[in-house]
């Protein structure tokens, strides 16, 4: 087997990875950094991200407030030293993004313009028109471009961490091109491998989000934390799950039910804001799971609008007025026309939730640091936790960059402290055994299963079982069948056997781990018997802070169902409180 | 909701099993509303799990889908059905060596990509706590079209100079080093040069035009190429009637 050697290998080409890779680079020209992804890293998701990069900058805000606003946002379930870092270091790293050419939209002075955004009581959020992640994803890419310590190995799908003695030395990797196993030795390992929104079948996510970065640290022992936590965006489009930027809401578009109210006000979100003059955290700028769970609501009183594809709000933007949609939302309003036939302009655009973004993922502490030694996390793929129980839109962008870095820092301390340990005939080992799993994959007949019908059947009991709305009955059926899931998946069976390019074994693999993540959702979801942010019981309505203000922790039992256990949340200054997105709140 | 038989006849090539690439008809039930890509998705799912092409976000993003559908460049995912009423033909992108099905090798362009510079080269450098560079509106509105490119390849498999002659820099490469010249942050141009006013650079461009016409972003890269052969030009006339300024 081809052994590739490098002293820090990144798993994942997107914000994070990107970010972590120039971070090594700058900091010390002399480490090899292997960088690898299952796609090229212009192809990575960070590229959908739309409405932009929280950072305070203007004089009438506060690292404080946006501290506060990310804390309650969340629902108290924030590790508040952690947010501490971010609101600290994110205008740091978007400045940084500037230095790097990244073209923000501007204010007439030619400083930095910020937009309104859901949950934030200030104005705060960096943006580029409505391409904020395409343009963040593209400038970290060609910035990156000019590092000789980076090497990419683009379309390596990684399927297995080596670990040995304790700790973290590389891992494997099919090369796609050849359809051969790679070893990847190394003495530390980033994952920056993305979210898991593919497990649900109406998401805005591409079809690369099937959380592989996820279940690697997971099945290396690595907990998976709060996976319970999955946010639904708002507005999507109704066809597709086509994203449509918060910022539609910070630029002033409201939302209507079928009689044309702003049903908003009616879910502890009023009162009524003038059309055109949005008012931050209130009505359309209240937080993302409150706008969905207000859509359920609605929806069961019979009030949402029929469309050929279920039930949908409107989202009417007209009073915005053509120039300034062209200049704030292009995007947008080329999508509503292409997949939906409704210009913004003239119409309000039919838009629902739509499953977005995992506030769970691989348990991290601040320095992006997983408890398996030499292994680190960052981006939607990790879980530090500064999302808590529900993130607030225009966060995550500022969270790829502020942990992306902190991830490589860390592990350039770790190198140079020489813990890094190594035992080549062990670790050639485990690779040997990688190699030999996605062997056996090839050569099983007569299984009988299929990768489709087995992903709509995980697909199809998340949305049914794990969405807005969750029961303890619903959630315990659930569990039981994606343990039936994961059990009939040993007998997949692949029906391209040849090796280039072969995304017959890409889907099953990616399959493998998504039905990994979506049971730590689902026993999580169970075991947490209480309502928070994104996770709402409806057989258990209340917050209950006496059990559950804190972590969940899903770990990895091969077989059988993660065992789940519960970690402190670190609160240092904000103690759990109300959320108040009413008109009078402070 | 109304569906639709569709036929498609995609470029199958398999380097390991195929001595030569074939077309494959399919046939599948459509909902009217779909692009080509939710079809092959389709086909995928429940006819052919063989079939191989790259696909990510399905919003004309993240650059992955691009391939010739009857014969055009085209992102798979913003080509609806409902404008192509007969047999639709799929293949892989143009003046790409293919890699298998419908996936192209774009090693070439992530080369030139890379020898364009295509990052900022600051005109002047300062501290982060300096904070950011000024620019106006205006200043960003010089470059921002060009940064819109998706590197989704349309532009070369459109490009009869590429075609030809493979070494052409070809529009998207040139078009990011425009973007970064004229970024009013950026005096990085003068490297940049040297790369794309070489013979393989700018001057093979014969002005077709159909790079523009097919770009999904509207980069217009065929402009850009202009005006770096004008700059191009401009620095030849400076450098040979005025040599003292190239001191």
């Amino acid at each position: 087997m081809e052994t590739i050697t490098s002293d820090i290998a990144i798993i994942g080409a997107g914000g994070a990875g990107l970010r972590a890779a120039i971070a090594i680079a700058q900091a010390d020209p002399g480490l090899r950094i292997a960088l690898i992804s299952k796609v090229y890293p212009m192809r990575s998701h960070t590229c959908a991200a739309e409405g932009g990069a929280a950072g305070v900058i203007k004089s009438d805000d506060s690292l404080e407030q946006h501290f506060n606003d990310t804390v309650g946002g969340g629902d108290w379930l924030c590790d508040q030293d952690a947010v501490d870092i971010l609101v600290q270091e994110a205008p740091k790293e978007l400045l940084q993004l500037e230095h790097w050419g990244c073209p923000w939209s501007r204010e007439t002075d030619g400083s930095v313009a910020v937009r309104p955004f859901g949950g934030m009581k200030k104005q705060r959020t960096w943006f580029a028109a409505d391409k904020t992640g395409f343009h963040i994803l593209h400038t970290l890419f060609q910035t990156s471009l000019q590092f000789p310590s980076i090497t990419r190995y683009d379309e390596f799908y990684a399927t297995e961490l080596l670990v040995d003695d304790g700790c973290c030395q590389g891992l494997t990797a099919i090369e796609m091109r050849s359809g051969q196993i790679r070893q990847f030795r190394a003495r530390a390992v980033i994952v920056a491998g993305g979210g898991a929104g593919r497990m649900f079948p109406f998401t805005t996510n591409g079809a690369i989000k099937t959380g592989d970065g996820m279940a690697l640290a997971y099945r290396a022992g690595v907990p998976l934390k709060d996976m319970e936590f999955v946010q639904y965006h708002p507005t999507g489009l109704p066809s597709t799950g086509t994203l449509l930027t918060e910022a539609c809401r910070g630029e002033g578009g409201v939302l209507l039910n079928k009689q044309g109210r702003r049903f908003l006000q009616d879910y502890g979100m009023g009162p009524e804001t003038p059309l055109g003059k949005p008012v931050l955290k209130t009505m359309e700028l209240g937080p993302r799971d409150r706008l969905s769970q207000a859509f359920w609501h609605e929806q069961k009183k019979g009030n949402m609008v029929a469309t050929e594809w279920g039930d949908a709000m409107l989202l009417d933007m007209r009073h915005l007025g053509e120039k300034k949609i062209n200049e704030r939302l292009p995007l947008v309003r080329d999508m509503s026309i292409s997949y939906m036939g409704v210009d913004p302009v003239r119409d309000p655009v039919p838009v629902r939730p739509v499953v977005h973004y995992m506030m769970g993922g691989i348990h991290t502490d601040i320095r992006a640091a997983t408890p398996l030694a030499g292994l680190y996390a960052a981006g939607e793929c990790a879980c530090v936790s500064i999302n808590g129980a529900n993130r607030l839109g225009s966060n995550s962008l500022t969270e790829l960059l502020v942990f992306g870095r902190r991830a490589a820092l860390s592990a350039m301390e770790y190198l140079a402290s020489g813990s890094a340990r190594g035992n080549a005939q062990a670790i050639d080992a485990r690779a040997e055994s990688a190699r030999g799993q996605v062997r056996a994959l090839f050569q099983r007949s007569g299984g009988g299963e299929s990768i489709a019908g087995l992903r709509k059947a995980m697909m199809h009991t998340l949305e049914q079982h794990a969405g807005i709305y969750r029961s303890g009955e619903g959630l315990t059926e659930a569990c039981a069948t994606l343990a039936t899931l994961r059990r009939r998946y040993a007998n997949i069976e692949l029906h391209d056997k040849t090796n280039v390019y072969n995304t017959d074994l890409l889907q099953a693999l990616e399959l493998g781990s998504m039905l990994d993540c979506a049971e730590a959702v689902a026993v999580s979801a169970l075991e947490r018997r209480e309502s928070r942010g994104a996770h709402q019981r409806l057989d258990c309505p209340e917050r209950d802070d006496a059990r559950f203000l804190k972590h969940s922790l899903a770990h990895y039992q091969g077989e059988a169902a993660p065992r789940i256990s519960y970690g402190e949340v670190v609160i240092t200054k904000s103690q759990p409180g109300v959320r108040d997105y009413s008109g009078g709140h402070a | 909701m109304s569906e639709r038989r569709v036929e498609l006849d995609v470029l199958r090539y398999n380097p390991e099993t195929d001595r030569t690439p074939h077309f494959q008809r399919y046939s599948v039930t459509c909902r009217e509303e779909w692009v080509v890509l939710d079809a092959l998705n389709h086909v995928k799912e429940t006819v052919d799990p063989t079939l191989a092409y790259r696909w990510s976000c399905h919003m004309a993003v993240c650059g992955s889908c691009g391939m010739m559908i009857n014969g055009e460049p085209k992102l798979a995912c913003k080509s609806f059905l409902r404008d192509y009423p007969g047999v639709i033909r799929v293949e892989p992108l143009a003046h790409f060596p293919v890699e298998r099905d419908l996936v192209t090798v774009i090693d070439d362009f992530i080369a030139k990509l890379t020898r364009v510079k295509p990052y900022l080269i600051p005109k002047e450098a300062k501290p982060i706590e300096a904070g950011e560079y000024r620019q106006t509106p205006a200043q960003l509105k010089r470059y921002k079209q060009f940064t819109l490119c998706i590197n989704c390849m349309l532009c070369y498999a459109a490009c009869p100079e590429y075609g030809m002659i493979p070494k052409f820099m070809g529009p998207a490469a040139i078009s990011l080093a425009h973007r970064w010249n004229q970024d009013s942050r950026d005096g990085g141009r003068a490297e940049r040069q040297e790369e794309i006013a070489a013979t393989e650079g700018v001057w093979e461009c014969s002005f077709t035009g159909a790079c523009s016409e097919v770009c999904p972003e509207h980069v217009d890269p065929a402009a850009a190429l202009q005006r770096v052969k004008i700059k191009s030009t401009i620095d030849w006339y400076l450098a040979h009637t005025m040599p003292w300024l190239n001191k």
